[in-house]
């Protein structure tokens, strides 16, 4: 039993690391590299909140959120759109994007080193045992676990029922049909990337809580990030989340029944499962 | 067609030749040039960052601010020239590969990382540079020494740590503050993990220590807890990781959680930092690490107000001093010999140098036999308790809850 709760805690870790990406490869149709180093500025920023004010992360995440909204809103405005307009196909906008945020990493990453230097950084917020059934579990992930549930949830409603977020669903589907529905595409493009940034920067905050980072480490994240967008289905919420999930359950069962040693190993013969037998991931669509 | 060729090739030279000539004769003038490589990102720039970035900063500062490098009677000032090698071997190669051959870089300070020097050292080698290397720990020395006349190891063997390891736990088993001889080890898997881990089998089976936990976790683990968990079931007396900066505080965070009850708990890399006393508080009294210092050391003292006002941070309580020794023993060598790298090298061969550590010479292996093996957070402070002839080690001490 604690295992399969270590996994879910661990998975949903994993869901505010992909669902970020999901909604910018998934509607803005941006392979965004320079994920994982936006979650690592959000971490930064908790980091320096915390030990400069004592400001708790949980509050932190109301500045972050708008300020990466904002940052990323402009990042799609200057730097991507240029891109989307120019592309022919859903092809070369890919591969345009994946070479365009891969470079961006690097300025990304540079940035972070020139602010806040090369050093770890890490910090003790509720680092206290808390008993679930018992067995003890750390406060701060159980913590970034259920700030992650209302994450979802309120993405997932938003996304479900609002009319917004209906257009984002329809420009994931078909961004060329959405334009002939009346659908501002650029627009809510732009929104969908600034709220992907919004979100990894959350999840970077709250991250920060219990892991170690420095400004190099965005792209474990990104990988990470990658596996579970592509396993869950593009454009999919429920799909990170559960793919997400199924990823830390996974991981935390081979870990303690086999060898942590294999965790790299199981997370990728999953991968390899899904893509063998659900290429379009565990919710996607099958492309007519 | 060879004729193209050979003009091509004239005519590169000479813009290659104009290009270099005011540096060229700048170096020859009044600068000694100094190249760096070690990593700023990925991995290790973390490690880098605390221990050979600030020492690199801090020396040329001081030389500097004395007037310079004392050269064949006069002196000149230091220029150092500074390569990110994104912890890549590969980088690290065509780093020292331009530091020699483009930059005419007089001298180069050791690579970071035990890898990334054993990789370095043909080139080292073939340019006839003196590789003082310090963030390098293997049972390899003689091997590469007899391959590599100029690369010196200043920080110790494999088994020299582990052996550290093993004779503190076994002071402790002695003195009857370690109740049991069950040790729980664990180590990333990674050269460095996977050679000490090795190392450590068969040194704590034959000091009658029984291994009832034995594992091995990716390096960049991101939740350590099934891990502490299952080394937590299995009741060690002692538990033992030989680990790397991240997942050494993410061990540590652990076992706070799950409340781990040893007698000794030991961490490798980055149980030193500042920041981990930072972390942790009154939590890290009693934790053992790899590497020590004696904090109480005049010369530390002075070495370490000198590196928090230089670079703004202290330094760790281990290889940082080192690499500055390295240093020491590089300028002590040029104003010895002048800047002829061969004569350098043969000079440190030869010669004990006064240190920030005191003094300090290499055996026939190009090995220095006296260093700190382990050390422990004692009240706030990283006190080094495990030797091999360096003095003012201070008592273990009982690792006693997380309070």
């Amino acid at each position: 039993m604690d295992i399969v709760i270590i996994g879910l805690l661990l998975g949903g870790t994993y869901a505010l690391i992909a669902m970020g990406l999901n909604l910018q490869y998934g509607v803005a149709r941006i392979m965004n590299l320079a994920n994982g180093e936006m979650l690592v500025a959000g971490g930064f920023t908790a980091f320096w909140f915390y030990t400069a004010g004592n400001i708790s992360p949980l509050l932190t995440i109301f500045i972050v959120a708008p300020v990466a909204f904002a940052a990323n809103w402009l990042i799609y405005r200057i730097m991507l759109e240029p891109l989307v307009r120019r592309a022919k196909s859903r092809g070369q906008l890919e591969v345009d994007s994946i070479l365009a945020t891969f470079g961006m990493s690097f300025i990304a990453v540079g940035l972070m080193l020139a602010f806040f230097g090369g050093d770890y950084f890490n910090y003790s917020f509720l680092a206290v045992p808390v008993t679930i059934m018992g067995d003890t579990y750390a406060q701060n992930r159980v913590v970034a676990f259920l700030a992650a549930v209302v994450i979802c949830a309120i993405l997932y409603a938003w996304i479900t029922y609002s009319r917004t977020g209906l257009s984002l669903r329809a420009i994931a589907v078909s961004p060329e049909s959405a334009r002939l529905a009346g659908i501002n595409v650029r627009q809510r493009a732009a929104i969908a990337f600034a709220l992907g940034g919004a979100i990894t920067a959350v999840g970077g905050a709250l991250i920060s809580s219990f892991l170690t980072l420095d400004a190099s480490a965005g792209v474990a994240f990104t990988l990470k990030a990658l596996i579970i967008v592509i396993m869950g289905g593009v454009g999919d919420v429920r799909g990170t989340i559960i793919a997400a999930l199924l990823l830390g359950v996974v991981e935390t069962l081979v870990a303690s029944l086999i060898d942590p040693g294999l965790t790299l190993a199981a997370a990728y013969t999953l991968f390899i499962l899904v893509l063998l037998f659900r290429p379009q991931g565990l919710f996607g669509r099958k492309p007519t | 067609m060879m004729m193209k060729r050979r003009t091509a090739l004239t005519l590169g030279a000479a813009a290659a030749a104009s290009l270099a000539a005011p540096r060229l004769a700048l170096a020859q003038s009044d600068v000694v040039k100094i190249g760096a490589v070690a990593p700023k990102t990925g991995p290790l720039a973390g490690g880098a960052t605390v221990t050979q970035w600030p020492n690199v900063a801090l020396w040329a500062n001081q030389v500097n601010a004395k007037g310079g490098l004392m050269v064949d009677g006069g002196q000149k000032m230091v220029e150092v020239i500074e390569y990110d090698d994104q912890t890549n071997p590969g980088e690290t190669i065509k780093a020292v590969q331009r530091l020699a051959t483009q930059d005419n870089a007089d001298f180069i300070i050791a690579p970071y990382g035990t890898g990334f020097n054993i990789a370095a050292a043909p080139l080292f080698d073939r340019y006839k540079y003196p590789q003082l290397a310090v963030s390098a720990i293997t049972d390899q020395i003689e091997d590469l020494s007899s391959k590599f006349n100029g690369m010196f190891f200043l920080l110790g063997s494999t088994t020299a740590f582990v052996s550290g390891v093993v004779d503190v736990l076994k002071g402790m088993q002695n003195a009857g503050t370690l109740t049991g001889n069950k040790i729980a080890m664990v180590n990333v898997a990674d050269a460095f993990g996977i050679e000490l881990a090795a190392a450590a089998r068969p040194l704590f089976e034959a000091a009658g220590f029984d291994i009832v936990y034995d594992t091995s976790y990716p390096l960049g683990t991101q939740d350590l807890s099934p891990v502490m968990k299952a080394a937590k079931a299995a009741q060690p007396n002692a538990f033992v990781a030989w680990s790397y900066p991240p997942d050494t505080f993410g061990l540590t965070e652990q076992a706070i959680i799950e409340d781990l009850q040893v007698e000794a708990y030991y961490t490798a890399v980055a149980t030193c930092f500042p920041a981990f006393g930072n972390r942790f508080g009154a939590a890290a009294n009693g934790i053992l690490g790899a590497g020590g210092s004696n904090p109480d050391d005049e010369k530390f003292k002075a070495y370490a107000a000198a590196h928090m006002d230089v670079t703004g941070s202290a330094p760790d309580g281990w290889a940082s001093a080192t690499t500055y020794a390295s240093l020491q023993i590089l300028e002590q060598s040029i104003a010895a010999v002048g800047l002829d790298r061969e004569g350098v090298t043969e000079h440190v061969k030869a010669t004990t140098f006064d240190t920030v550590l005191g003094d300090m010479s290499f055996n026939a292996n190009n090995f220095n036999e006296r260093f700190w093996t382990v050390g422990q957070w004692q009240d706030g402070v990283y006190q080094g308790v495990g030797e091999t002839g360096r003095e003012g080690a201070k008592a273990v001490q009982l690792k006693q809850g997380w309070a």
